[in-house]
């Protein structure tokens, strides 16, 4: 098995990048930050971190998709391309509204974990062997706990990395065992090799307990119910532009890993008999109750929230079961749907985030009526934020709309209600009309209310402006012509 | 007819000036919201003056849209379509000119406005399924921001009932439809297509598909017992928003009910009707009797819409041809008829006044003091009790006849109805117009300052009351000119479950 080395040099250039930005980043900062303001140290660190994103993405767009690298261990597919254009594009835009959130400390070292964390996404949407996988995962996630207690100035923050930290350290352990366990069964680690061998294996009870196992790292990864808790807390208390990072490139690189674990490699368990002994199931059925309960309880559960932040996590616990059916619905019609909704719904909770991060830096609190009046105080922020809210919530032309649309189409497409799925696709439609009400009273606060206190304009800088409208002008043009994501696929 | 395709864009782009507009001043902004209107009107005439009436949709635009799914941009147009369009033009030309006074935010007032008529001439214009229905919720959510924004009595919570009911309702249309995309295995999202893939669906699915896309479009027409948004949704709307959603809003429902539930679902449909006509038939006599004992000017009016919307349903259950012209026709004659009714309580009257309450209007000598509004309102009442020479008339009478040939104790019931109509409507303008005024009220202190005369009515306000009266006067006297467009589309092949079931 000779490798070649230029084309795996090739095809890791953008981690390459971003890595070496990312030490370029800390380096700057350590030879010309002393002395100079925050704010000024923080606009180096974004530049820099900028410019790397997009080099990355020029790189990446260049060199399109490749097939399988290295031996297989890395597949740069179309949807590989898609998901690093969108990972790199999200956390772009999260370091846009970085400049517009209360400045850190340590500007230099967020915007450097924050490109770590990139890399980890990057890798995590490529890996086709379980070890890999791992590296990527957990290269992304132990950026990310750092990037939730990085406010170190409020406990709140500190409280959500440690929640985030645990459970996401239980969650990759499961991934870890449940991994040991289909190597134990099949001694393979690449998932082409374990999709051959688990086919013509015939007891799969083992292959039961990894499923479940992986079933439980993807819930937590994509706060579906029963693994969401963590989320609250986190989009709660950890830094607004940290948990846009969590709530929007972590996710949509996270579909992508499972969707090539779940189908490429355990796809000859979706809904064979071999796990239930002849009964049918398999892990779609699970998966597809896992979507349904988060379903029902993120946007249950939202109607009652008086944080505006964990009112986005509730919200984003019930997307979670709607980007499961997306998942689900990728075996049969491909990871299209699940794409567009991922990336859109990506855009629109970094967008949502960074208005949130320009108002906590204007000393707004966290609460629904600290909206209020938010149309005299700043139009721009007004109207973007309905931009992201109302994609959130499903209204055409918005993104957000076609995202559910397609998703919905694909799952009932599988065979009607034939299909567990299409029952999931009737519980969203059903879940979307729900959903509205609490997306309204963020608005109307936003649009109608008065603001009793009489606060000040909220001060946007250029960039955090920039980010802005870029994400709400993507989210109209996507809406408008969504074939030009769909197309692709 | 080149100008039609336009008019969704253009309504679109007014709303963008209007809003750009608004900025700089309100008469600004009010110009760009007459101009936007006025083409909207201009479009539809000039397409009414050359429309060849045929049983087929006329094609005005047709691009693919997302390939992938096979959803075409597909505008296209036949007799059933142009007359609601017609009445849409009328309808947002005459909203405009009752929102003349509208002083605050006007540009957002306008901006919002506009895109909701762009959504409702959308989704008549539409000859795809999901492109109307993204029409469908383009419309609904600047609703919200209207009644919430602009509104009077609760109006947040009117607001956030009338949008919450009108979401529910389209995620039922949604659902349905997704459903039989999938499950029928359809090509595209073209009227045909679904169709096919909906007789591809075994009965008991037909049949619950039949009920979601129905129910859904249903609860925006406000078919009894899912009309409650309505009542309280018209009441807390500002005047325009209330003329629109009375006389344009609804009519979506309608419109959906009867271009795609019923011809896509013909077995589903057999299996609802009688459920739906006596739904319809519940409706019209227990909004009329609810209408009868409102003491709030405007309640009477919000549900006499839905007794009136109940004879929308009333025809279309019927599944015949001639009362299935006869509820479009009473489409657009109830659209002009309650844009009317809107107008004149809560532009002419609740504006210069500041009450609505029957009891306080009925201390004042109001024929007097507004000699204007009190004749258009009787003449709007003439019209909405169904008599003759007025445009509810004709529309009544052939779907009570349609109901007659169908199932007589139906057409017994919304004859009832009539009567309950005309009970309500002289007693509502006995009490706001001429009362016993004479007699001092019990609350002399709250009652508005009767030292105070009134404005006149404003130019605005009588070219628009003189907009929507001759519209209903004309189509009164020749109810052909719309039924000569209607009848020849209701003989397309989409409709051949309701042809086979015609009365000689």
């Amino acid at each position: 098995m000779s490798t070649d080395y230029a084309l795996l040099f090739r095809a890791l250039l953008p981690e390459a990048l971003l890595t070496a930005t990312a030490l370029l980043v800390i380096g700057l900062d350590l030879a010309w930050g002393p002395g100079r303001s925050r704010g000024s140290r923080l606009q180096m660190a974004v530049g820099a971190g900028l410019l790397g994103l997009v080099a990355a993405a020029l790189v990446v767009w260049q060199d399109g998709s490749q097939g399988t690298v290295w031996a297989g261990n890395l597949r740069l597919d179309l949807l590989a391309v898609a998901v690093r254009l969108g990972v790199l594009g999200l956390a772009a835009l999260s370091l846009l509204g970085l400049t517009g959130a209360r400045a850190s400390d340590q500007p230099a070292e967020y915007v450097g974990l924050a490109l770590l964390a990139t890399v980890g996404f990057l890798q995590m949407a490529v890996a086709q062997n379980l070890l890999l996988a791992f590296l990527a995962l957990e290269l992304a996630s132990l950026s990310l706990y750092v990037l939730a207690g990085y406010d170190r100035g409020r406990p709140e923050s500190a409280e959500a990395a440690l929640k985030y930290f645990l459970q996401g350290g239980v969650s990759a352990a499961l991934l870890l065992f449940g991994f040991s366990l289909l190597y134990g069964i099949t001694g393979r680690i690449d998932l082409t090799g374990i999709s051959v061998a688990l086919a013509a294996h015939s007891d799969a009870s083992l292959g039961a307990v990894a499923v479940g196992m992986v079933l439980a790292a993807f819930g937590f990864k994509a706060a579906v119910a029963p693994f969401h808790p963590w989320a609250p807390d986190v989009y709660q208390g950890a830094p607004p532009m940290s948990a846009a990072l969590i709530a929007s490139a972590s996710k949509l690189a996270g579909l992508a890993f499972f969707w090539r674990i779940l189908w490429s490699g355990l796809g000859s368990l979706s809904a064979t008999s071999s796990l239930t002994g002849g009964a049918g199931g398999g892990w779609v059925p699970v998966l597809a109750a896992m979507c349904a309960v988060s379903l029902l309880l993120g946007n249950l559960v939202a109607l009652a929230q008086v944080s505006v932040r964990r009112l986005l996590a509730y919200s984003a616990i019930g997307h979670a079961g709607a980007l499961g059916l997306g998942l689900l619905a990728a075996g049969e019609v491909g990871p299209g749907p699940m794409f567009y909704y991922a990336a859109t719904y990506g855009l629109a909770s970094v967008g949502a985030f960074a208005c949130l991060a320009l108002l906590e830096r204007a000393g707004d609190g966290d609460r629904i009526e600290d909206l209020a009046g938010l149309r005299r105080r700043s139009p721009l922020i007004a109207a973007c934020l309905a931009v992201f809210v109302l994609s959130l919530a499903g209204i055409p032309p918005l993104a957000g709309f076609f995202g559910k649309f397609v998703v919905f189409a694909a799952a009932l497409r599988i065979d009607g209600l034939g299909h567990p799925a299409g029952w999931v696709a009737l519980l969203a439609i059903a879940m979307s009309a729900l959903a509205l009400y609490y997306y309204l009273i963020l608005l109307k606060q936003a649009w109608i209310a008065d603001d009793a206190r009489a606060r000040g304009r909220v001060d946007v800088p250029p960039a955090a402006a920039l980010g802005l409208v870029l994400a709400a002008a993507l989210l109209l043009v996507l809406g408008a012509f969504p074939a030009l994501l769909l197309g692709r696929f | 007819m080149s100008l039609l395709p336009w008019i969704p864009v253009a309504t679109l782009a007014g709303a963008v000036l209007a809003l750009a507009a608004g900025a700089r001043s309100a008469a600004a902004a009010r110009a760009v919201a007459m101009v936007t209107a006025l083409f909207g009107l201009l479009a539809a005439g000039v397409a009414a003056a050359r429309f060849t009436p045929s049983s087929e949709l006329v094609t005005l635009v047709d691009v693919p849209w997302i390939a992938q799914l096979g959803i075409r941009y597909h505008l296209a147009v036949d007799g059933i379509s142009l007359s609601l369009v017609v009445l849409t033009a009328i309808a947002a030309t005459a909203g405009v000119l009752f929102s003349w006074t509208v002083a605050e935010r006007v540009g957002e007032f306008f901006a919002l406005y506009l895109t909701l008529v762009a959504g409702v001439y959308g989704v008549f214009l539409s000859a795809d399924v999901f492109l109307l229905f993204v029409f469908y919720e383009i419309a609904i959510v600047p609703k919200y921001f209207l009644v919430a924004g602009w509104g009077s009595t609760r109006r947040e919570y009117g607001a956030m009932k009338l949008v919450l009911y009108s979401f529910a309702g389209s995620a039922l249309v949604l659902a349905g439809l997704v459903w039989t995309y999938g499950a029928g295995g359809a090509e595209g999202f073209s009227f045909g297509a679904l169709t096919e893939a909906a007789a591809r669906m075994s009965y008991g699915e037909n049949v619950a598909a039949f009920g979601l896309v129905f129910f859904g479009f249903a609860t925006l027409a406000g078919l009894f017992p899912l009309h409650t948004w309505a009542p309280t949704g018209h009441v807390a709307a500002p005047t325009a928003a209330s003329m629109l959603l009375a006389g344009v809003v609804m009519k979506l429902g309608a419109y959906g009910c009867l271009r795609i539930a019923l011809p896509f679902y013909p077995v589903g449909f057999a299996a609802w009707q009688m459920v739906i006509g006596w739904l319809a038939v519940a409706g019209i006599v227990y909004a009329g009797l609810v209408a009868l004992v409102q003491r709030d000017f405007k309640f009477v009016i919000g549900y006499s819409s839905v007794s009136h919307m109940g004879f929308v349903m009333l025809g279309l259950a019927t599944g015949e041809v001639e009362a299935l012209g006869g509820a479009t026709l009473q489409m657009f004659s109830h659209g002009v008829i309650a844009g009317l009714l809107f107008a004149v309580v809560g532009r002419m009257v609740y504006e210069r006044e500041h009450t609505r309450d029957l009891v306080e209007l009925e201390a004042l000598p109001m024929h007097r003091r507004l000699p204007g509004a009190a004749a258009v309102f009787v003449l709007a009442g003439l019209a909405s009790m169904g008599l003759p020479g007025f445009s509810g008339f004709p529309a009544e009478l052939k779907i009570l006849t349609g109901a007659w040939a169908f199932h007589p104790l139906w057409a017994v019931g919304a004859a009832g109805g009539v009567l309950v109509a005309g009970a309500f409507t002289l007693r509502v303008i006995q009490r706001a117009f001429f009362g016993r005024f004479s007699a001092v009220p019990a609350t002399a202190a709250e009652t508005p300052d009767q030292a105070v005369v009134p404005t006149r009515l404003t130019l605005p306000e009588r070219l628009g009351a003189l907009l929507l009266l001759a519209a209903t006067i004309l189509i009164g006297l020749k109810p052909d000119l719309l039924l000569d467009w209607i009848m020849p589309a209701l003989q397309s092949p989409a409709f051949h479950f309701a042809a086979s079931r015609a009365v000689p």
